[in-house]
């Protein structure tokens, strides 16, 4: 039986962090996920498995360690909450346009501006369309529990490594703070030099034993150089959307109406179909995973038998775009949200949709 | 002890900026009068049997175009 | 005696470090620059450390830096060099890891990250080109432009009231408890060339004692940028530079 431990979800993603072998940890206090760095801090992971965690002068600077790390083909990471991430969408672009694997966990807050502390979804566009200059797209995973926290930070190593390329888990300031119960993994070791060499020779920075040196850069002065590489990133991109997209649904097997939601929303929203069943309205819900990849097809196959679909987010209407992209007109796409840190509740969301039928 | 030196340019990657020219103690180098062909007068060794292979060129050179070459005599 | 009798491989004295890569450098003629990648080039072969050592390029005209050095190279954004060194060193000890940056990258844009690596005593070294001007993007002002000098933003000289003071980066990086050698030095003759490769040599061991940041600026030349040809920018560095940025070691510990 695996250990369960009941741990808010910043505190699950230091645990996933350890957990998942990871070398390094670069990152600056802001509410609401400081505990990610005050619990790696306590627990002094670099005592055991060796893991470096260290507190920057900014998140300018935390995202640029994680530059640095990733070079190196160490499986390094970051955390930060809205304000801290806009700061570190230069990084993430360089990062982005220099093929390298990181992960990037954000756990958002209210915004524009200072904003609030309070929970929000209002970085969807920022993340899922980019963030820094440039066409790139980060890898998106969207957690719905602490348990996710935990598990998303080793998923999100994984899909980094496999295509080089930055991933982000898009948590918001309800999932960081809740505690529930988190079941913890085998730990796996961090890898040694010898694996990094065998896996990343051919690109990294980890000195030139045996070859010329390796560059790592995002520079290409020749304009016929940059577009052959951009082309090399959407074929990348075209790969990721053909291969890494996640999802999961719930009552949509003979739904006619469908809310689509993610991470803390998803929840309520189960909540939500479960009212609408007791009246007998047949509602499901399709929570992404992945926010990018974005699952269009899954919810164009849906489409036929639905009267409408309900977009719900803790912000003004960003994923909405995203569905009805993928709708095309076909049906009605709503939408529903809350911003500046309030929550609905079930019964407030039942009401607006029932106002759609 | 003296010494006797020598230098070879590698004519094509100099770009004549001469600041090895002013740092010879000896006087036996000077920018030439013909291009390479990159469009710089480059550097020549034009009095020979002054240069003493001290090396002060080829240490200042930007582009490290200079080998030197050293014997006693 | 005939030159090709002298010109013989045992004769050889001083040549090129097969370090350095074949590339021809893109920096204009007579630029500091050259002379410095040479000098940690040939610090890096004496030393045998080819295959342990990371360089991180900035941005500016040195950020091709890569195409020069052969070995592994990180291209870091504008001015954030010393945070991508910052994490090598940490997760790669055994690594001799620095940073090269001018003085738009490093006392501009990138002054937090220098300060705060330097005063975390980051066991890297980092080499500072003061060369009073930004080169790359056509000779505008710098933190280092010295006051009264002309530059594309400055074309009536550098005024303290509109565009404040030269800033002596290395004097504060020196009063910094991280630190545990900062040095200013130049590269426009033999002598000096050579207390250059000297200090570059000390930084590079002191990264490998635990010791702390060693920092190296080197004063230098843009003749370019300056609009004079480069022995008359030599003389300019010597005469309107170094009384302002004074060459020598301002810590050694």
């Amino acid at each position: 039986m695996a250990e369960k431990i009941l741990m808010k979800g910043n505190e699950a993603i230091a645990f996933g962090a350890i957990d998942c072998g990871c070398d390094g940890y670069f990152g600056y206090p802001i509410t609401p996920q400081s505990e990610v760095m005050e619990t790696l801090m306590k627990v002094q992971p670099w005592e055991t498995t060796g893991m470096v965690v260290l507190q920057a002068e900014s998140e300018t600077s935390s995202i640029n360690m994680v530059y640095g790390g990733a070079c190196c083909g160490k499986k390094v990471m970051t955390s930060s909450s809205s304000p801290g991430i806009s700061l570190m969408c230069e990084g993430l672009s360089y990062i982005a346009g220099a093929e390298l694997p990181c992960v990037v966990v954000n756990v958002m807050r209210g915004g524009p501006g200072l904003g609030t502390i309070q929970p929000s979804q209002g970085d969807y566009f920022q993340t899922v369309k980019g963030g820094g200059h440039g066409d790139y797209h980060p890898i998106v995973l969207a957690p719905a529990s602490a348990q996710d926290m935990y598990d998303f930070v080793g998923e999100a190593f994984d899909l980094a490594f496999k295509y080089r390329n930055p991933a982000i888990i898009l948590g918001d300031g309800v999932i960081g703070q809740m505690m529930e119960k988190v079941e913890l993994r085998p730990a796996k070791p961090r890898r040694t030099d010898e694996e990094i060499r065998a896996l990343c020779d051919s690109w990294a920075t980890i000195g030139n034993t045996g070859r010329h040196g390796n560059t790592i850069t995002s520079l290409a002065l020749d304009p016929q150089v940059q577009e052959n590489f951009n082309i090399k990133l959407q074929k990348k991109y075209a790969e990721i959307e053909a291969n890494e997209v996640r999802y999961s649904t719930y009552m949509t097997d003979d739904a006619e109406y469908l809310i689509v939601a993610f991470g803390c929303m998803s929840r309520i929203g189960e909540k939500v179909v479960e009212l609408a069943r007791e009246e007998g309205i047949r509602l499901g819900l399709l929570r992404p995973i992945t926010l990018y990849p974005f699952p269009k097809k899954e919810i164009d196959s849906l489409v036929p038998q639905l009267k409408n679909i309900l977009s719900l987010e803790l912000n003004a209407g960003q994923m909405v775009e995203d569905i009805r992209l993928v709708v095309n007109g076909r049906i009605p796409v709503n939408f529903y949200g809350r911003q500046g840190g309030m929550i609905p509740d079930p019964e407030e969301i039942l009401e607006v949709f029932k106002k759609t039928m | 002890m003296a010494t006797q030196g020598a230098i070879v340019v590698d004519k094509e990657r100099c770009k004549g900026c001469g600041v090895c020219v002013v740092n010879c103690p000896t006087g036996a180098i000077a920018l030439s009068h013909e291009v390479n062909g990159r469009g710089y007068n480059f550097l020549s060794l034009v009095n020979p049997e002054k240069c003493i292979g001290c090396a002060n060129c080829a240490t200042v050179c930007p582009d490290s175009v200079i080998t030197v070459y050293r014997v006693k005599i | 005696m005939d030159i090709n009798e002298i010109i013989k491989p045992e004769n050889k004295v001083y040549g090129k470090t097969p370090v350095l890569k074949d590339n021809i450098l893109h920096y204009c003629p007579g630029c500091s620059h050259g002379v410095v990648h040479k000098v940690i080039a040939e610090v890096i072969e004496e030393m045998g450390i080819q295959d342990k050592t990371i360089g991180i390029s900035p941005v500016g005209c040195s950020v091709f830096a890569y195409n020069y050095l052969d070995i592994d190279w990180q291209q870091a954004a504008h001015g954030r060099a010393p945070a991508l060194a910052t994490a090598t060193k940490r997760l790669m000890p055994d690594k001799y890891v620095f940073t090269y940056q001018g003085d738009g990258d490093l006392a501009s844009i990138g002054t937090a990250e220098v300060m705060h690596a330097c005063n975390r005593g980051e066991n890297i070294v980092i080499i500072f080109i003061n060369n009073a001007i930004y080169g790359m993007t056509g000779g505008q002002m710098a933190p280092t432009t010295l006051l009264g000098q002309v530059t594309a933003t400055t074309p009536y000289g550098r005024k303290a009231e509109l565009n404040g003071y030269p800033l002596k980066i290395t004097e504060l990086i020196a009063q910094l408890e991280g630190t545990c050698y900062v040095t200013r030095q130049s590269v426009q003759n033999p002598a000096a060339v050579r207390k250059t490769k000297k200090a570059i040599r000390k930084a590079f061991e002191n990264s490998m004692m635990h010791k702390g940041t060693s920092f190296v600026e080197v004063v230098s030349t843009c003749n370019s940028g300056w609009k004079v040809t480069p022995v008359e920018a030599n003389k300019w560095m010597e005469e309107n530079m170094f009384p302002f940025y004074p060459l020598g070691d301002m810590k050694d510990r």
